[in-house]
């Protein structure tokens, strides 16, 4: 086990890297003047001269990297020149809305998905299962933001239940917090429900075939005690894999939602930098998205120690 | 006389196969019957049923094979549409089943101590103390030691052989009268095997339980029936005891089947020891190193020290269990795996560390036939382009080809509308074949037969071994058989090495290896052969 | 012991061959794909079809026609300064252009990017998962690269990727295509590998085969059936994401046509003027499930073992 440990928590370290690089790469491959680029629109020849000495930007490639790499592991990721601030502080400002986003969504997401997979997977071919393939399949085709708008349309504008657009702060107490992310959350967990719904169906079909599944019924235990004990526990590595690689699907989700629901997290930040071409930022929302996503899928990966015995021993 | 009523009787039992298949039901009116303390052996080939039977006799078929015709009584009761609940009640308690796969049948997240107790906990109300007890008393009696230890045990560290037992242990806990067996050994080395078995025969007198017993091995059958029933193509051909079924058989169906067990007693066979040598190898090594973190290196010898001759005109075999190295020199000698080191001579090259780039012009004289005939053709050409493919890489013109190709499938005694067909349209022991047959394109001095009737029926693989000896004897070639099956071996083979853990620990003509073994292993390893002393119905082949 | 003479007679083994239709017929039968490939031939039909359509050019607007509901007539004036009366069937948008010419135009350029995203990933893809199941010393390496770009979530990619190139077709495709070419190096990758493992493919080695030949002969065509499936998958994705993009601003530019844009130009309007954003959401939804509705039939027709590949 320990080996599994080992390797895996050591695996994330090339990952990464190929993130810093790919990501320092971007700036590099603009036409242009980087110092300039980094700059922006509005800034005048002093500026630029001097981003060109703190970056070393008339130095070698390796160098520049090894600067740009060093910095960004004292958490130094650059200065915002769009919004005149260091590009840490911006993104401590924009994380806890799309934080309280991402989490309501997984909550709602995993906590539907994974019992109507199941459910569909058990009852094959009957009528849950068939509905439920049916809308995972519209859940993968409608956009994010159409549904989004179609949402707002029916339960916002036409019955008024649930706010518009905005977000209100978790100091600001749990409800009105909540209130205003439903919506929202709602909206993005779709495509999540629809992609965990059918990686779990298929996993607890594909384990609902396997021998053991015949020798427990052999033994005469009912089909409850069979699909709990036996096909569940050893369909689990498959779900939890899933709900860890959808993660990705769930980043590109919150940009749109965040725009459609004027919420200000890191999706929206993320939009307006890259309209701005305010390069500083966009690299550091980059980074921390994808270290996220490596982050999750590592634990993910760990939590199979849990799961499957023949890896902890 | 009070005869006490049978365990089971199947009585015109007729299972429906779904729409679209080759036919219209797995089995049909078959009958049998199951008496207490006795063993029945139902045996045939793939596509028999067999294994329909047992399931249907637990109530385990889907919904797609529904019993549409006969009864099932299993003491008297007739549980063939029983409701599920009833058959719950009495699976495990009254009958058992243990399958094939023991990796597979059990489950991999849960330990085999709580495997076991599950069926106390359903069945029974004992206390989890009294349950442990009965599960620590039932692996001690499949013969495991430290019990704690195997309770607490994942499927995945125990062995094969020790998977198994478990199964056994779960079927029996609660001392059923009907314990099904679908080929339980079949999966298991031969010494596994024999362990496996004298195990079950053990319990069997003990506690006098009814065992059905599935295999295809003629072997094994020997060894445990009481009676046999033999099943071809969902019909119940033969039944009776086993020295009725087995040394005057009355169906020709039955008697093709014995006639096709290779026997094994052996007569010398004239080899002519002068014959000049096509392949030697000696000293043939390869080592697997998996360097794990902090230099801790784990080093496995899958071959060591290999010497061997192979004569034209002869057959040598290999024999030995899994790990035991066969199949890995079978392929250094293909050169499909690079040894570490020693010499393979062919002729005067040595090819054994060839780099690849030399080695083409010398690939042509070995060819190698595999197991699986399923997997040996590239399902998206033709019979023909596979068998072209060979000589055409070598400069041979096309029509040149085709016309060797047309001759060699004569050969083999398969039709020659066979090239322009695809691999789909052939069954097992077609393709075997046309293996053979793509083989012999090359005109190779040197054939391997790497387990190539190991996955055949019993019938299928008569005619297969029967085709190697005819290739043989005609083109005067050298061959290398690899196989795990001693009757196979006792065959085809005119000179035999024996393989355990990566060496070969015995070597010399077959006769002497298989009259009078020296080394301890190859001596169990006879011993461990089911039916060794069981004398198959020469008649059979008589009737032929 | 030989094999009896009327072996043939009693054998089991003809008996046990069960002929199947091919894999075409098969393919053909399948409800999901005749439902998807039927609604994508008609959405084909549409886009080449747009000019006669009762479309107007895409780009025409009209001061005086702004902001209509759908249903309304309202004038349009030509290139060549001709005033026309107009029956706007999805309404106009805030320019006064007409929704409906902008929507069945946005068709083309929607099947355009999804196919053309497809096959540039499957293009790259094939190259690099050849390349790594084939080339040991190059396979680390590569699939690290691999692993480090399926890190970053294929949105930010193509954002970053737009906001560095500026939008025009050729660079929007090849944003959402370098995303995609990660999962189709990976399928190839282990594609070639399991194929490799293949007796067959061993057969092939011992004949002597060279290796460019195996590689094309034997393990090639056994990948073509999951990347048809793959393709569609990516189709779906290419115009999914072709979309989203222009919807925040940073695809194409405004003036073309794509549904995308449509809905970002009508956005702000939303609660007074919603079919800025039904009209092209409805088409982009319906195309989308299209491709993959068929990939779905494709998928369950050709490799069935798709689900389990990562």
């Amino acid at each position: 086990m320990l080996k599994f440990l080992f390797r895996r928590l050591l695996s994330t370290i090339p990952v990464l890297l190929v993130v810093a690089v790919l990501v320092f790469l971007m700036l590099r491959l603009t036409p242009g003047d980087p110092a300039a680029v980094l700059a922006g629109d509005a800034a005048n020849t002093e500026q630029i001269a001097q981003i060109r000495t703190n970056l070393g930007l008339d130095r070698s490639i390796p160098e520049q990297f090894a600067i740009w790499f060093g910095h960004m592991l004292t958490g130094d990721l650059g200065q915002s020149y769009y919004y005149k601030m260091p590009v840490t502080t911006l993104i401590g400002q924009r994380l806890e809305p799309t934080l309280s986003l991402a989490l309501i969504t997984i909550v709602i997401a995993v906590g539907v998905a994974v019992p109507l997979g199941v459910l569909a997977a058990w009852r094959f071919g009957g009528a849950l299962d068939r509905t439920l393939m049916g809308f995972s399949v519209l859940g993968f085709s409608v956009p994010v933001f159409v549904l989004a708008y179609v949402l707002i349309w029916i339960f916002s504008l036409k019955l008024g239940w649930l706010p518009v657009q905005g977000y209100k702060r978790l100091s600001e107490g749990l409800g009105p917090w909540l209130y205003q992310l439903l919506l929202p959350a709602i909206t993005l967990s779709v495509i999540y429900i629809a992609l965990i719904a059918r990686v779990t169906r298929a996993s607890v079909l594909d384990t609902l075939g396997e021998d053991y599944i015949r020798t427990a019924r052999a033994k005469g235990l009912p089909e409850v005690k069979v699909l709990m004990r036996h096909a569940l526990a050893n369909a689990a590595v498959p779900i939890v894999t899933v709900i860890g690689i959808g993660v990705a699907l769930l980043i590109g989700g919150v940009v749109v939602t965040e725009s459609v629901y004027a919420i200000p997290g890191l999706g929206r930040l993320t939009v307006d930098a890259v309209l701005a071409r305010d390069f500083p930022t966009i690299q550091g929302v980059i980074l921390l998205f994808s270290f996220f996503y490596v982050m999750i899928n590592l634990l993910v990966d760990l939590s199979y120690v849990f799961f499957d015995p023949r890896i902890r021993y | 006389m009070n005869t006490p009523a049978p365990i089971l009787q199947v009585q015109d039992l007729t299972i429906a196969l779904p729409k679209g298949g080759d036919r219209a039901t797995a089995v049909q009116k078959v009958s049998f019957t199951v008496g207490h303390a006795e063993i029945v052996c139902l045996v045939g080939e793939s596509g028999s049923g067999k294994s329909v039977i047992a399931q249907g006799v637990m109530g385990l078929l889907p919904k797609q094979l529904p019993v549409t015709g006969g009864r099932i009584l299993l003491q008297g009761e007739d549980i063939t549409h029983a409701p599920l609940t009833r058959l719950r009640e009495l699976r495990a308690t009254r009958m058992s089943m243990i399958f094939q796969e023991p990796m597979t049948a059990l489950n991999p997240v849960m330990t085999c101590g709580d495997q076991i107790d599950e069926v106390l906990a359903e069945h029974t109300k004992l206390s989890p103390a009294e349950r442990r007890g009965k599960v620590r008393a039932i692996i001690e009696e499949v013969l495991l030691p430290d019990p704690e230890r195997m309770m607490a045990s994942y499927p995945h560290q125990l062995s094969g052989g020790q998977r198994q037992r478990i199964m056994i242990a779960m079927a029996l806990v609660l001392e059923p009268v009907l314990l099904i067996a679908d080929e339980p050994t079949t999966a298991l080395d031969v010494t596994t095997q024999k362990q496996v078995l004298e195990l079950m025969l053990q319990l069997q007198r003990k506690h006098g339980t009814g065992v059905l017993f599935i295999t295809h091995d003629f072997g094994v059958v020997a060894e445990l029936a009481h009676r046999v029933a033999v099943l071809r193509l969902g019909d119940l051909v033969e039944v009776g005891s086993k020295h009725d079924v087995l040394q005057r058989p009355q169906h020709a169906y039955t008697k093709m089947l014995i006639g096709s067990v290779p026997t094994l007693h052996l007569h010398a066979k004239g080899s002519d020891a002068q014959a000049p040598v096509v392949l030697s190898a000696r000293g043939l090594a390869k080592t697997y190193i998996d360097k794990g973190w902090f230099g801790k290196a784990r080093t496995v010898h899958a071959a060591a020290d290999v010497d061997f001759d192979i004569r034209r005109g002869q057959t040598l075999g290999i024999v030995g269990e899994s790990g035991s190295g066969k199949s890995t020199v079978a392929r250094c000698v293909v050169r499909l795996i690079d040894p570490t080191a020693g010499h393979i001579k062919l002729g005067s090259d040595d090819i054994a560390l060839m780099p690849h780039s030399r080695l083409r012009p010398l690939r042509k004289r070995v060819q190698i036939v595999f197991q699986d005939p399923y997997r040996s053709l590239n399902p998206r050409r033709t019979v023909g382009q596979a068998m072209v493919e060979g000589p055409m890489n070598y400069g041979m013109p096309r029509e040149k080809a085709e016309a060797k190709a047309r001759e060699l499938l004569k050969l083999v005694r398969m039709d020659d509308s066979a090239l322009d067909r695809y691999p789909h349209q052939f069954s097992g022991g077609q393709r075997q074949r046309i293996c053979i047959a793509r083989a012999l394109m090359m005109d190779p001095e040197l054939l391997v037969a790497d387990e190539a009737v190991s996955a055949l029926d019993v019938s299928v693989q008569a005619q297969v071994l029967e085709l190697f000896e005819e290739i043989k004897s005609r083109l005067n070639l050298a061959m290398l058989f690899i196989t795990h099956d001693l009757r196979v071996a006792s065959q085809v083979c005119d000179f035999l090495a024996v393989m355990s853990k990566g060496r070969v620990v015995e070597y010399g003509p077959a006769h002497q290896v298989f009259g009078a073994p020296q080394h301890e292993y190859t001596r169990a390893l006879f011993d461990a052969a089911p039916g060794r002393d069981f004398d198959f119905g020469q008649a059979g082949a008589a009737a032929a | 012991m030989t094999a009896p003479a009327n072996f043939e007679a009693l054998s089991v083994e003809s008996a046990t061959i069960v002929t199947q239709p091919s894999t075409w017929a098969r393919v053909r039968r399948n409800g999901s794909v005749r439902l998807g490939g039927i609604a994508l031939l008609l959405l084909l039909l549409v886009a080449l079809a747009a000019p006669w359509l009762g479309t107007v050019d895409p780009s025409l607007f009209d001061p005086a026609s702004r902001d209509l509901t759908p249903g309304e007539t309202g004038q349009i004036t030509t290139l060549e300064g001709e005033t026309l009366d107009h029956r706007f069937i999805m309404g106009s948008d805030s320019f006064g252009r007409d929704i409906y010419s902008r929507v069945i135009y946005g068709t083309r350029v929607s099947l355009i990017v999804g196919a053309a995203t497809a096959v540039v990933a499957l293009a790259f893809g094939i190259l690099f998962g050849l390349m790594s199941g084939f080339l040991r010393w190059l396979d680390g390496p590569l699939m690290r690269v691999m692993d480090g770009l399926m890190a970053i979530p294929a949105i930010l990619i193509a954002i970053a990727l737009v906001a560095m190139w500026r939008g025009s077709l050729l660079t929007v495709v090849i944003a959402i295509a370098i995303p995609e070419i990660p999962r189709v190096t990976r399928l190839v990758r282990s594609l070639v590998l399991t194929i490799r493992e293949e007796p067959y493919v061993e057969a092939a080695i011992s004949l002597g085969t060279p290796t460019a030949l195996i590689m094309w002969r034997h393990i090639l065509p056994n990948t073509v059936a999951p990347l048809i499936v793959q393709a569609t998958f990516i189709c779906a994705s290419g115009i999914l994401v072709e979309a989203i993009l222009s919807f925040l601003g940073v695809g194409l530019p405004p003036e073309v046509p794509t549904w995308g844009n449509v809905m970002a130009e009508g956005r702000a309007q939303f609660n007074q003027y919603p079919h800025n954003i039904f009209f092209p959401g409805l088409f982009l939804a319906v195309t989308v499930l299209a491709v993959n509705i068929l990939g779905d039939g494709l998928r369950d027709t050709l490799d069935p073992k798709m689900a389990k590949r990562v």
